[in-house]
């Protein structure tokens, strides 16, 4: 897939494919290109040039179908603040054609699990921001996705929380929903199945954690990246 | 139809929960109709003339005492001397000052001929006209008089009616034009930010993703703000006929299905402004400079469309509270038919279907 904005090319002929129920992490510097992919995959962008599917739905030609099939969570933090946390489960569950006996089965099971009880009848602006990221990458798989897309999900929060966080990652893909993450936390990438670099709208490396570390003869993630991000030529944003 | 239903509840929630704007949207007609109403008024009462009369004799007591019993004036100083008038305008006791010249009722018998100056404070040249029409009148009106008594005959009587509104009462002026102004800021103005505000928070993003169709994200972004805008309409008509005593002369459903019409109209251009702004801010300004001040000063509801330079006219013609007061004033004021007022209604369905179009258009793009 390639997106170019003009003269600009944001996404430089990407190739991949990711594994059902696999965790697919999406590293690279800002600027990288990391989500104008995401973007092109969701259906919020329209490639350039290229094909793809996502979760065995063409992203041209039936866009609805993938649509019905992902769920998204963006960098910015997006819940409805002045709506109470049971509302927005309501709201996304309505939206995604859930009926009314599923929507609250499933909040009850989500609240418990979650130890939310008491936060149910809470405004979300009124909760930490820790519960507000755990809660958004709920109502993110709510509908139970094939594919859940998860842009930058950890910025700003503590390193406990965001263990934790990860912890509902793994749940999640017990319950067999491909993830598909972008981050920009080297310790999280160690979490992944695999992953892919991108530098400068190209993806310069992709395989699993422990093969990468081999290959770029690297400690850690963290080397492996500083030796790929430093051919960057793009100034970061 | 499940998703559209969840989705309108929770923009119920999201305008509900926010008290002060919900307060401002319900109490700003009322506010603004009481201004209009009441301290806004063009009206001339109780205006306070200075009289100079030197010879106090009888024809010049009776003009002064016609003016002093007339509803529009009041007698506040009788002047000895120029300077006195003068004073009395720069301290703004006085906006209107007679002179009578000497030997007033003499003159008048015997010549035929008599003389009063008027002299206004024109400051405000609006209630200087209407003020100085008034005091002609009552001169005129005891002219007559006298001539009749006298049986000169040969006298032309004008007789002047104000039709539609014949206390001259400003409020049959501004209802239609606060229900053009409340009805854009409601709609347009509400509309693009409650869109924009899911742009900036990012939460678009989540619905573009998901299957939500657009088409209902736009309906039930607009569904709260259209019947809000109902009852404001119902609330601007209540304060009108009970406490502003301007009746509907005109046939209620006609009005009402009038301003549906432009409510979609409003709508359509919060959707529109929506479409082209990325924050709350932009979009708020772009309301506010770009639909507030047109509706104000172009739309003929505070200065007669009729008066202005050819290309303020033509301009004029692109604001649809234009053509919206233009339609309530036959209906409501005049008491017209709906067939009189069918260009305004013509010019607002092309206006509203033009900005559906394009609006809707846009909105898709953004989707791609």
């Amino acid at each position: 897939m390639t997106k170019r904005f003009g003269s600009f090319t944001a996404v430089d002929n990407i190739s991949f494919e990711v594994k059902k129920g696999e965790i697919f992490g999406f590293l690279g510097a800002n600027g990288a290109g990391k989500t104008t992919a995401m973007r092109m995959l969701c259906g919020l962008s329209i490639p350039t040039e290229g094909k793809g599917t996502v979760a065995g739905y063409d992203i041209y030609t039936q866009p609805e179908l993938v649509k019905k099939s992902i769920g998204y969570m963006s960098q910015k933090f997006s819940m409805y603040e002045d709506l109470k946390v049971w509302e927005n489960l309501e709201l996304f569950g309505g939206i995604y054609g859930m009926s009314d006996e599923i929507i609250k089965i499933k909040t009850d099971e989500l609240m418990a699990s979650l130890n939310f009880e008491e936060e149910r009848d809470k405004l979300v602006k009124s909760l930490p921001l820790g519960f507000k990221q755990k809660l958004a990458f709920s109502v993110s798989i709510f509908h139970t996705p094939k594919v859940v897309f998860l842009d930058e999900p950890t910025g700003g929060v503590d390193p406990i929380t965001r263990r934790r966080f990860w912890e509902m990652i793994y749940d999640a893909t017990a319950r067999g929903i491909t993830v598909f993450v972008t981050t920009h936390y080297m310790d999280e990438a160690e979490y992944c199945d695999r992953v892919s670099i991108m530098v400068d709208g190209r993806i310069e490396a992709l395989d699993s954690p422990e093969n990468l570390k081999k290959q770029f003869h690297a400690k850690n993630m963290d080397e492996v990246f500083q030796q790929l991000a430093r051919k960057s030529t793009r100034k970061a944003d | 139809m499940k998703q559209l239903f969840s989705f309108i509840r929770k923009e119920f929630h999201h305008i509900f929960r926010d008290r002060t704007t919900v307060m401002i949207l319900l109490l700003m007609p009322v506010i603004q109709i009481i201004l209009f109403g009441f301290a806004l008024s063009t009206e001339v009462k109780d205006t306070k003339v200075v009289v100079l009369a030197n010879t106090n004799d009888d024809a010049t007591q009776r003009i002064i005492d016609r003016i002093d019993a007339s509803e529009y004036f009041d007698v506040a100083i009788m002047a000895h001397n120029s300077s006195e008038i003068n004073a009395a305008f720069r301290d703004g006791k006085a906006k209107l000052a007679m002179v009578f010249e000497n030997h007033f009722s003499e003159n008048l018998k015997h010549t035929g001929t008599a003389h009063i100056q008027l002299i206004a404070d024109a400051t405000d040249p609006n209630a200087a006209t209407s003020f100085m029409f008034y005091a002609i009148n009552i001169i005129n009106n005891y002219q007559q008089d006298i001539s009749q008594s006298q049986a000169g005959g040969g006298m032309i009587q004008p007789e002047v009616k104000m039709l539609y509104n014949p206390q001259m009462i400003s409020a049959f002026n501004f209802v239609p034009g606060v229900l053009g102004m409340i009805m854009i800021l409601i709609c347009a103005m509400m509309t693009s930010i409650a869109i924009v505000r899911e742009k900036e928070m990012g939460t678009m993003e989540i619905l573009l993703v998901s299957p939500m169709k657009p088409i209902y994200t736009i309906l039930s972004k607009i569904a709260p703000y259209f019947v809000l805008s109902v009852i404001n309409f119902l609330t601007i008509m209540l304060l009108s006929v009970f406490v502003l005593k301007v009746p509907i002369v005109g046939s209620f459903t006609s009005l009402f299905a009038v301003s549906l019409l432009y409510i979609f109209v409003a709508l359509s251009l919060g959707l529109l402004i929506s479409t082209i702004t990325n924050s709350q801010l932009a979009a708020m300004m772009i309301s506010g400079m770009g639909l507030m001040i047109p509706v104000m000063l172009l739309s003929g509801m505070i200065f007669p469309v009729e008066n202005m330079p050819p290309f303020l006219q033509f301009i004029s013609n692109f604001v649809p509270a234009r053509w919206y007061i233009d339609a309530v004033k036959t209906i409501m004021i005049k008491g017209l038919s709906i067939t009189t007022v069918m260009k305004d209604i013509g010019v607002l369905v092309l206006m509203g279907t033009v900005l559906v179009t394009i609006s809707l258009k846009k909105f898709k793009v953004r989707l791609e």
